[in-house]
């Protein structure tokens, strides 16, 4: 496949970033998103030209490094992927493919496509965790847990903060992702001791970082890779009222 | 504390109660509206008379005018906040699927305002004094409107957008007030599609029959 690349490309924080064009010849289909844009950067290596940076760590879908907003979707076009599983059969040869970084005021963009995520991780330290005793793990079954309960409460822990939510949203809202942190805990026993205290700070520290408000239009849900739900977000409000 | 108060979510807390007070005052200014089919415009002029000098009905005016003021004011602060969230926009388009309406809140509700402000010039005002007219006989004011083919344009205009802004508000508010779930929301959607689609087709099919009976 022959590909023309249209790709942001930006020093530093600091400085102002354009859009570069680039032709790549040679990519299989068989290749994921980012082999593609590792093959792109052995050939600018070797020109001696300076590689594009992006982020990327396990490459099959769970560590959420590697977003980048690809032919206006966050993760590309195909519903439910990572951009690291993405593969290049979904673009048709001789297709033009923009990428761009995530664009939101609370994510600046740190080099070429990679941005400063770190305002999510100030809110899971502001209360996405448990208080526990450290010490041997306790016994499994002690604390019973409804099989429906336990499953909800998984699907909303597989979010793994990619900011594509973020990124999808009209807003830069990041409802999605802390409803996902928030109602892992609040749908478990475990989490509710600590439940009022922890959306509270949570919501603080959201706001704190600048993200904006949801306006229920449902891009975040249509385009997280982890297919995290829009309820998620109703049960973060209801978890809010209830904790005055 | 104030941090709590007035979070984002706070704000939309707020935004959705009002706009479900809205949500309950249309139904009720559409049942008085659709009296105006009558040939004999007394049981309207009363109905105008009634919800312009009943105290009760006063009282509710006066929470209704600042519900208004307090979604649109909201509305627009919130708004205006979210637009400066991506100082450098996508140069792609954002394709990412949404629900229906749901991004043209703004526009949409931006129209209604305009709507609204016309209606509180032709009726509203005229009831205050603070413009020349009858106020006892909102009958004949509404007939003169509408033999004007201009403003029922406008008007059937700002009703379909108003529909448009209807179909998500609706199950929005349900949404910010938390009362969303897998089972209830669909049917929530589905209450949003009907009332949407009702309501303003009530107040737009009065001039339709007006012009094509009488």
């Amino acid at each position: 496949m022959k590909l023309r690349l249209k790709i942001w490309r930006q020093k530093n924080a600091k400085t102002k970033g354009a859009f570069a064009f680039y032709d790549l010849d040679g990519v299989s289909p068989d290749m994921s998103f980012l082999e593609m844009l590792d093959s792109l950067n052995k050939k600018l290596i070797e020109e001696g030209k300076d590689p594009i940076a992006f982020d990327h760590d396990c490459r099959e879908g769970i560590c959420g490094s590697c977003g980048m907003f690809i032919n206006g979707y966050p993760h590309g076009p195909v519903p439910g992927l990572t951009t690291c599983l993405l593969s290049m059969r979904y673009f048709k040869d001789g297709e033009k493919i923009v990428i761009e970084p995530w664009r939101a005021k609370p994510f600046p963009v740190i080099k070429d496509l990679i941005v400063d995520r770190s305002a999510f991780d100030k809110i899971q330290i502001a209360g996405g965790f448990i208080s526990v005793t450290a010490g041997a793990a306790s016994e499994a079954n002690s604390i019973l847990v409804r099989k429906k309960k336990s499953d909800e409460a998984f699907d909303s822990a597989i979010c793994i903060g990619c900011g594509a939510c973020v990124a999808a949203c009209k807003n830069a809202s990041a409802m999605l992702f802390v409803s996902a942190k928030i109602s892992q805990f609040a749908l478990l026993p475990q989490g509710r001791p600590e439940a009022k205290e922890r959306v509270r700070a949570m919501i603080v520290e959201m706001d704190k970082q600048g993200f904006g408000t949801c306006s229920n239009t449902g891009a975040c849900e249509a385009q997280c890779p982890k297919k995290i739900k829009l309820t998620n977000i109703a049960r973060l409000n209801r978890e809010y009222y209830s904790a005055f | 504390m104030n941090k709590i108060l007035f979070s984002a979510i706070s704000k939309k807390f707020v935004m959705a109660l009002a706009g479900l007070f809205l949500l309950l005052f249309l139904p009720v200014h559409l049942g008085i509206n659709l009296m105006l089919l009558k040939d004999d415009p007394e049981p309207f002029n009363n109905a105008a008379h009634f919800m312009a000098t009943f105290h009760l009905v006063k009282a509710v005016e006066i929470l209704l005018l600042l519900t208004i003021l307090v979604h649109v004011v909201y509305g627009i602060i919130l708004q205006v906040q979210n637009w400066f969230l991506r100082p450098v926009r996508y140069a792609v388009r954002n394709k990412s699927e949404t629900s229906a309406f749901s991004r043209f809140m703004i526009w949409t509700g931006g129209a209604v305002l305009i709507f609204l402000v016309i209606h509180f010039f032709n009726f509203y005002f005229m009831k205050l004094g603070l413009v020349d007219g009858d106020p006892e006989n909102f009958y004949s004011i509404a007939y003169q409107l509408f033999s004007i083919p201009g403003y029922v344009i406008l008007y059937w205009v700002c009703f379909i957008l108003l529909g448009f802004h209807l179909y998500h508000s609706l199950q929005s508010a349900f949404q910010t007030l938390g009362l969303a779930n897998d089972f209830w929301t669909p049917v929530i959607k589905g209450i949003s599609l009907i009332y949407a689609v009702a309501v303003p087709l009530g107040f737009a099919i009065i001039p339709l029959f007006i012009w094509l009976l009488k």
